[in-house]
């Protein structure tokens, strides 16, 4: 169930779309690249079964509409979906078409096509809370989850604001609903297609028949690209006119009637479609401190706790493997290496996703958990090499004064030890502090994923990138300056 | 259980440790090839031998920190036996008879001078901590570090490490006291001291093994001399006799050296 082995499928190859341009049309013009991340899936874009060198999808089949309209080839772009807007800024490819939203602050960096799609936002719950939770205002105190970067998860906040129900951001829209059968979360806000998609493909909720909102799909071009992207709109009210826009969002079972009040809208009133509501954007760099400064709590509460198990695993372990018996020692080294030789990330993922099943494990339980279990096998070879490294004439002392092999771990052999171990400790902890940001894929928003959050909704990387690393910085500065301190008062020499 | 000076009969005329036939190897070398040695309480008896004459071995086979393979050690009435060495529970009695200075004083560097002193009798013997610092205090004043009690191992002189070393040995009273090589980080000055302060632990009433190859230091403080070479005594007696007119040629070697 997780995204993993369809990232690894997809990210591996630079995809070029299906497409069956005539003859006519391949001339020498460039291609027109577009970008889209097949890790969003059906129906906008995803890897076909059949061939997954190619992509499928709404969004790929007007892809192919715009590039043949324009007389060019469509060439696929594989981008990560929240990054596509900077993406296209850079220069990366010419259109983005990924089933983004039309957002204001969207609308004041880029070129935006008319919307050709208009979704709304259901909230889907568990069967048995169908008639407790209609609305958002019934979720008070409740756990919603959504798709990070979002228009719905720009409304959860500001419910969150209103009625102090929890936002939780995923960064793909599959785990919301599992989360949401498993009771992790009492309710999803998405778009209408990817909910009713989830439920059939997964069941064990309903949704709501009243939207909390409408909103608009939309192709995006950078600033400077106005001209391509009037003649891309031109194109697609064409598509709209004579019905092939119709056709694909049929054949991918996404039409229905509001969608055809919706094109009947735009067809005749070319000026206001799905213009979005006031911007309320440019909210200044302040605005986010008190979150960036929450979230770097919360990174440095889950690197304390996680380090915490990790010193005490890791003298366990390292305990076990220099005194213990030839299998304690064997099943140790066996854990440490397994644990040593798979990504955190992997690990994280199947302690919260993966043993779902088995035990249930909030989110930042698993989080401090993975992290410490997984630096407990680092600790543990510190820990192994100090206690090796205690001269034996130590060992020899305590044993003429009669200490028995416990007590000499206790009283000489261990907190010697621990005083060679801080220096690598140390930089253990600092690598941990960032580390901490991995866990954002089970839905802990810690500094990285928060400053992400808001680097996507002002579009730039600029600012919350130095406001970032200046908060990680004050973080792991002072520890590695107490650190040396103690170094220089438990010095042994 | 612990020895109480003030009621200790007259051990005088006792033996502390007594060595009969001993073996050891070092891997499939034999570094001990039948050794006999007594020390008796109040003497102080030198064990010498040029390096690897195997004096460390015999030491060492006596605390029970490594194996022998044939022979008897017997301290202070603790029998030992050939073979593996027994585990640390069955060899308490033991660590109360003996006490050990090793060449390189091996104090625990993470602990005080007192710490180090009191961190046997209280956590391996059960003492109160006042109990343990009182009996400790007095020590370190008898041996003239006293005012060194909180320092670290890493703020002490060379001469001042050992001492301290000593009264941590010295801590659960033990009727042996073993060194190794203690006069090798010493200037002269500081040999005299030691042989002095040597001398009045020997008054008390223990047998004192020093492994040395200090001629001058076994002349001036030993009682009796023992002179180890290929894994056998060569020579053997009064310290004055054994010295002033050596017989076998490795004696004749250690004082040309």
């Amino acid at each position: 169930m997780t995204p993993l082995p369809r990232a690894a499928a997809v990210g591996a190859i630079v995809l070029i779309a299906a497409c069956r341009a005539t003859p006519a049309d391949q001339t020498t013009r460039p291609p027109l690249r577009w970008g889209g991340d097949a890790e969003g899936g059906a129906p906008f874009v995803e890897a076909d079964p059949a061939d997954p060198s190619r992509v499928r999808g709404f969004d790929v089949e007007i892809a192919g509409m715009i590039a043949r309209g324009l007389g060019r080839q469509p060439s696929f772009v594989q981008v990560a979906w929240a990054s596509i807007g900077q993406s296209v800024d850079r220069g990366d490819f010419d259109i983005g078409l990924s089933g983004i939203e039309d957002r204001p602050e969207l609308r004041e960096r880029q070129s935006l096509t008319i919307p050709y799609f208009e979704f709304r936002e259901v909230l889907a719950v568990r069967p048995a809370d169908r008639d407790r939770f209609r609305t958002l205002a019934d979720l008070a105190g409740r756990r919603v989850a959504t798709l990070g970067s979002t228009a719905a998860y720009e409304i959860l906040l500001a419910e969150q604001a209103r009625s102090k129900l929890t936002p939780i951001s995923y960064d793909d829209d599959v785990h919301p609903y599992t989360d949401l059968v498993a009771g992790r979360v009492d309710a999803v806000l998405l778009d209408h297609i990817i909910a009713e998609r989830r439920l059939r493909a997964l069941g064990g909720f309903v949704i709501q028949p009243q939207p909390v909102a409408t909103g608009h799909y939309v192709g995006v071009l950078a600033k400077s690209n106005a001209a391509l992207r009037d003649s891309v709109n031109a194109i697609l009210r064409e598509r709209m006119r004579d019905g092939s826009l119709e056709k694909t969002f049929r054949g991918w079972e996404v039409w229905d009637d509001a969608q055809a009040k919706y094109f009947q809208r735009v067809l005749a009133d070319t000026g206001v479609a799905g213009r979005p509501a006031a911007s309320k954007a440019g909210a200044s760099a302040l605005s986010y401190l008190p979150s960036l400064l929450r979230a770097a709590g919360i990174t440095l509460v889950i690197s304390c706790l996680s380090m915490a198990l990790a010193v005490v695993f890791g003298i366990g372990i390292a305990a076990g493997r220099v005194y213990g018996s030839p299998v304690v020692r064997g099943a140790l080294a066996v854990y440490v290496e397994v644990v040593r030789g798979t990504p955190v990330l992997l690990q994280l993922f199947v302690l919260y996703y993966g043993l779902s099943g088995v035990v249930r494990l909030p989110a930042f339980l698993a989080a401090v958990i993975g992290l410490g279990l997984n630096y407990a096998a680092y600790e543990s070879e510190i820990y192994r090499a100090a206690l090796e490294a205690i001269p034996r004439g130590q060992l020899e002392a305590a044993r003429t004064l009669g200490l028995s092999e416990r007590q000499t771990l206790r009283l000489v052999r261990g907190p010697q030890a621990l005083r060679l171990a801080l220096a690598p400790m140390t930089n253990d902890f600092v690598a941990l502090l960032k580390d901490s940001s991995l866990v954002s894929v089970i839905t802990v928003v810690e500094l990285t994923k928060q400053t992400a959050i808001y680097a996507a909704n002002i579009g730039s990387w600029v600012v919350p990138g130095i406001l970032c690393a200046v908060v990680y910085l004050s973080l792991s500065l002072p520890l590695s300056r107490f650190a040396r301190r103690l170094e220089r008062r438990w010095s042994l020499t | 259980m612990e020895p109480d000076v003030s009621a200790r009969p007259d051990v005088r005329a006792t033996i502390a440790l007594a060595v009969r036939g001993l073996r050891a190897t070092r891997g499939e070398t034999p570094v001990l090839r039948g050794v006999d040695l007594d020390v008796a309480t109040g003497e102080i008896c030198a064990l010498m031998g040029v390096s690897g004459a195997g004096k460390s071995t015999v030491l060492r086979a006596a605390a029970a920190l490594q194996p022998f393979s044939a022979g008897s050690i017997v301290v202070d009435g603790f029998a030992l036996q050939p073979g593996p060495v027994p585990p640390e529970s069955q060899l308490k009695p033991l660590r109360r008879r003996v006490g050990f200075v090793f060449q390189a004083h091996s104090l625990f560097e993470h602990l005080t001078v007192m710490d180090n002193v009191t961190l046997a009798p209280v956590h391996a013997q059960g003492w109160t901590r006042e109990r343990a610092r009182e009996v400790a205090g007095a020590l370190l004043e008898t041996l003239g570090v006293a005012a060194r009690s909180s320092a670290y191992p890493r703020q002490l002189s060379g001469g001042e490490a050992q001492r301290v070393a000593i009264a941590r040995a010295l801590a659960l009273d033990p009727h042996l006291l073993l060194m190794d090589e203690p006069t090798s980080a010493l200037d002269p000055a500081r040999r005299g001291a030691l042989g002095e302060t040597l001398a009045a632990l020997a008054d008390q009433g223990r047998g004192l093994l020093i492994a040395t190859h200090d001629v001058d230091f076994a002349q001036d403080h030993a009682d009796r001399v023992a002179v180890l070479a290929d894994g056998v005594l060569v020579e053997h007696g009064p310290a004055r006799d054994v010295l002033a007119n050596p017989t076998h040629a490795a004696t004749k070697a250690l004082l040309e050296a």
